[in-house]
């Protein structure tokens, strides 16, 4: 058996050890050492605190009374952990860009930095709080008793009530030692964090090691438990579904807004990605917290006397079968859910009340306001307040456990709390998602909510006649029966927990809605309102402040008391050296100011470092003009933006079309490389043949006749070396513009004709198939060039043409600026990725100049119809070559 | 500063489309989770709480797996800490 003096020697060793684990991981985050510190696994840890003594004791005895429904206290958390991309990420991203210190501080934040928001959340969480420390205090010192019952000396209810006030001393001392040491700029708690985790994984294992122990050692394996499952008191699934699903809906809400669970959640949150662990290593944690506990309750109803207090049965079932090491175990473990929870919700209450509380009071006394911020150490008063805020809800609780008796079982008291803390839900969530919430819509939904909650559960859960008299309760105040407190509108026979909290989050809600729609925000809530919804749009947010006449040096005086020296120094020095300056005093900016004043919303909350500053600034705060003028900012921004879009755009054309010329320039280059070979070889045939037959003339004795077919030859080279140069003056000619154009005027129709006559030259080989009864124009341009183009094209079919029957095909066609004549054969054509370079000098498209050409004709066509203000064209699809000749109406003298 | 939502894009590549999808996946099981654990209230009184626990575990152990699989699917773009 456990000597009692031995428990409280190890509890004190354990305390001892989490100051150490404490006082080392402060001393590691201090050097910047944080590494592990701020691993996922800490986080994940640290929300457990989630699972208190309530949990650890109080859910054996809730499965013991009611079967299966203390699951829903965790299925509601790890519903929320989850779904932790709905509304955890949004509000960890909130709390980061915000600088957030605590629920309240959001609500205020949220709804323009509102002081009385804030005052009216820290209120209804330090109300709905206590019941809550006051459980916990309750279940250490039971807890202890069961180990002096064991020991043979009961505790009376003096012992009692003394060991609950030095359970309450020392919390209070180990809580103002690590949770208010500094005031850190951003509200962490190193050494506090690290030490729930470590006594999260106590608790885990402690349940853990009674679960195994009652499962193998006592009922002897899972299949057996199961059996005893089935023939316990609690065999048969009786579900009340109302409760069933309100319980899951309150713990879920109650993860979000308990201002212990805002604390682990958002403020210590040291890295969004965390909560991506966490998501499903948390309900890890829940579901291993409570896999054990059916069986626990089981085995204890079994083996343990009716009498016995089935919350107490993790301490009390290793203790039956003589395991005191267990028992011991389980003990720590109870102790650690205990002190956890109490160390972050008393922290959690301190901020707030220091923040919201005594802080604007603070303010508000010292009648000249600038003063204020000079004289007197802030940071003295604030840390007092939290010292003791810390001291004063823990006497709070302890009261509440000496004034409702400290009998009532531990899972209704929990539950009521739980309905007090998630009043804040509708303005919570409705100041994330929905821009229309407003100030006035969530005070009337915080103060609604909290009367139904008092009215309906809190007041009553002190014991029937303590408070509301029985008269009251059953006949409804003043005789109003519609306003019973457990038949609000005289809606009779409901479970009272469902009754209290359906009615107080329908009409919270209600009135939250209600009062939004009907108010209009000021120029503050709404910039906030913005960004705390388009939290993933904006990172970086408008500023609340425009013009001011502070000076640099005040404010550095003031953030100096605020946020400690160093601090304040280093981050005004950093201001100024972004700005370009030296020293520790940068121009006062609205950016400037925005920045400091979240520095500091990091430690006094929003509201306070709001009105700080702006008594600074005196009061030049936000108007409707300035957010109009922000919103036009934005559009310009977005204006120059499409603006720059349509430019790139541009660039992206030009860009393309460069290409292209580039491509074309290419390979007309390589074209010309072939010509000049070409050319070479063209010069150098018809030379090597001149040469050789002079020489033959030369030195030959010959007859007449072979000297003149000798001199023939001669004669017909030197004319092919004329018309070759002949071709590449005209074509240079053309192109520099110094041709005379002769104005003439004949018929198209003879036009061709000649042109054919002159190609075919009475020989047959190209058949030409015209209508000449549709070719009656009359043109009026220099119809030697005209014809000259024409005949180019029917010498081009004429020659290049490969079918059997070669056959060109001349039409004309009337089109809207004027007409066209197509000349089309009936060969192969002409493939599409040359068509872009017959028109180009020198282009050609078979090597061997098998018609003697130099590749120039159809360059010179063009650059003659270019001349007469014509056109040509290569023209696809026809079944064969076609040219478009185009005759604008300028050229035309008379139609038919 | 990311653009208004108007100036989102409307259509986004592969990978970027598939992770979108998986935030849809991420936030729908929460609701998978709440409908699974409503179904016991359809049950009748006389069920043995033996089966019901073993039911109600496995929808936990369920949601844990789905949540965890999902968080290796979907990524958050965290900013430095402050």
């Amino acid at each position: 058996m456990v000597a009692f003096n031995v428990l409280v020697a190890v509890a004190l060793a354990y305390v001892a050890f989490l100051f150490a684990v404490a006082f080392f991981a402060e001393r590691r985050a201090a050097k910047g050492r944080g590494g592990w510190l701020h691993s996922p696994v800490v986080y994940t840890l640290s929300l457990s605190i989630y699972c208190t003594a309530w949990t650890f004791y109080g859910a054996v005895g809730y499965a013991a009374r009611s079967g299966l429904e203390y699951v829903t206290i965790y299925l509601g958390p790890t519903l929320v952990m989850v779904g932790w991309w709905w509304v955890l990420r949004r509000l960890v991203r909130i709390g980061r860009t915000q600088r957030l210190t605590s629920v309240a501080d959001l609500i205020s934040s949220r709804f323009g930095k509102s002081t009385s928001l804030g005052v009216i959340v820290t209120l209804m969480a330090v109300v709905s709080a206590t019941p809550y420390i006051a459980l916990q205090l309750q279940s250490v010192t039971l807890s202890f008793a069961v180990f002096a019952e064991a020991g043979g000396r009961p505790w009376g209810a003096d012992e009692l009530a003394g060991g609950a006030i030095w359970v309450a001393i020392g919390l209070a001392v180990f809580t103002v030692l690590f949770g208010t040491r500094n005031l850190d700029a951003n509200e962490r708690h190193h050494g506090i964090v690290m030490a729930i985790a470590v006594e999260a994984a106590v608790k885990l294992l402690a349940l853990v090691a009674v679960g195994v122990f009652v499962i193998w050692g006592i009922a002897g394996g899972p299949a057996q438990i199961l059996t005893q499952i089935e023939t316990s008191p609690i065999a048969t699934w009786q579900q009340n579904g109302s409760r069933w699903i309100s319980l899951i809906f309150l713990s879920a809400a109650a993860f979000i807004c308990l201002p212990r669970m805002f604390q682990v959640l958002v403020v210590e949150n040291v890295d969004e990605r965390h909560l991506n662990i966490a998501g499903w290593a948390f309900p890890a944690y829940l579901m291993l917290m409570s896999l054990f506990v059916v069986p626990i309750a089981v085995v204890g109803l079994r083996l343990l006397p009716a009498g016995a207090n089935p919350d107490l049965f993790v301490l009390t079932v290793p203790l039956s079968q003589g395991r005191d090491g267990l028992a011991m175990l389980s003990f720590l473990g109870g102790f650690s859910s205990a002190t956890s929870m109490v160390i972050v919700a008393t922290i959690a209450l301190a901020t707030m009340v220091s923040n919201h509380i005594v802080l604007p009071i603070w303010l508000a006394v010292r009648k000249n306001a600038k003063q204020a911020n000079m004289s007197g150490d802030v940071r003295y008063v604030i840390l007092l307040t939290r010292r003791l805020t810390i001291a004063g809800v823990l006497l709070l609780g302890y009261l509440y456990y000496r004034l409702s008796g400290g009998g009532a079982a531990l899972a209704t008291i929990g539950l009521v709390s739980f309905t007090g803390a998630v009043q804040v839900l509708p303005a919570l969530i409705g100041g994330i998602f929905w821009r229309g919430a407003t100030r006035v819509g969530a005070a009337m939904g915080l103060i609604t909510g909290f009367v139904v909650w008092s009215w309906t559960l809190f007041l009553p859960s002190f014991g029937s006649a303590a408070i509301i008299s029985e008269i009251t309760a059953t006949a409804g105040p003043f005789g109003i029966a519609w306003l019973r407190p457990d038949a609000l509108f005289g809606i009779d026979g409901m479970d009272p927990l469902v009754h209290g909290i359906m009615w107080s989050m329908l009409l919270n809600t209600a009135m939250f809605f209600i009062g939004s729609v009907f108010s209009f925000p000021t120029p503050l809530e709404r910039l906030q309102g913005a960004q705390f919804v388009n939290v993933f749009d904006y990172s970086a947010g408008s500023q609340p402040w425009r013009t001011s006449v502070a000076n640099a040096e005040d404010l550095l005086i003031m953030s100096q008391r605020i946020i400690g020296g160093r601090e304040a120094q280093g981050f005004f020095q950093k201001a100024a050296q972004t700005q370009g300056k030296d020293g520790y005093l940068p121009d006062v900016t609205p950016e400037f100011l925005e920045a400091l004043e979240r520095e500091l919303a990091g430690s006094v909350g929003a509201a306070t470092a709001h009105a700080m500053i702006g008594q600074l600034t005196d009061g030049s705060g936000l108007s409707v003009e300035d957010l109009i003028a922000v919103a036009d900012e934005a559009a310009q921004i977005l204006e120059y933006s499409n603006q720059l879009e349509a430019k790139s755009a541009e660039q992206d054309r030009t860009a393309r079309a460069l290409q292209s010329a580039n491509e074309q320039l290419t390979a007309l280059s390589v074209q010309k490389d072939a010509f000049l070979s070409q050319i070479s070889h063209e010069l150098r045939t018809p030379m090597t043949s001149i040469r050789s037959f002079s020489e033959i003339l030369r030195d030959s004795e010959m007859s007449a006749q072979e000297q003149d077919r000798y001199a023939g030859i001669i004669h017909d080279e030197t004319l092919r070396l004329t018309r070759l140069l002949d071709d590449l003056l005209e074509l240079s000619v053309l192109a520099d513009g110094q041709v005379e154009l002769q104005a003439q005027t004949g018929s198209l129709s003879d036009l061709i004709d000649r042109a054919e006559n002159v190609v075919n030259g009475g020989k047959t080989g190209l058949k030409v198939l015209r209508v000449k009864s549709e070719e009656t124009l009359t043109l009026a341009t220099d119809l030697d060039r005209l014809v000259q183009v024409f005949i180019n094209l029917i010498a081009n079919a004429r020659k290049y043409c490969d079918a059997a029957a070669p056959a060109l095909r001349i039409e004309l066609t009337r089109l809207d600026e004027g007409y066209v004549v197509d000349f089309i054969d009936n060969g192969g054509g002409i493939a599409a990725e040359d068509q872009q370079l017959i028109f180009e000098k020198f282009a050609r498209l078979t090597d061997e100049g098998k018609a003697g050409g130099a590749g120039l004709g159809l360059a010179i066509c063009r650059e003659i119809m270019t001349r007469l203000g014509g056109g040509i064209e290569y023209l696809p699809g026809q079944g064969g070559a076609g040219f478009r000749v185009s005759l604008p109406d300028h050229m035309i003298l008379a139609t038919p | 500063m990311s653009l208004p939502p108007s100036q989102k894009a409307a259509f986004l590549a592969k990978d970027r489309y598939r992770k979108r999808r998986m935030r849809d996946l991420a936030r729908a099981v929460p609701v998978i989770g709440g409908i699974l654990l409503m179904l016991p209230l359809l049950w009748s009184n006389d069920t043995l709480n033996s089966t019901a626990i073993v039911y109600v575990f496995a929808v936990w152990v369920l949601l844990i797996v789905l949540a965890a699989v999902i968080s290796r699917l979907v990524s958050t773009d965290s900013p430095k800490a402050p």
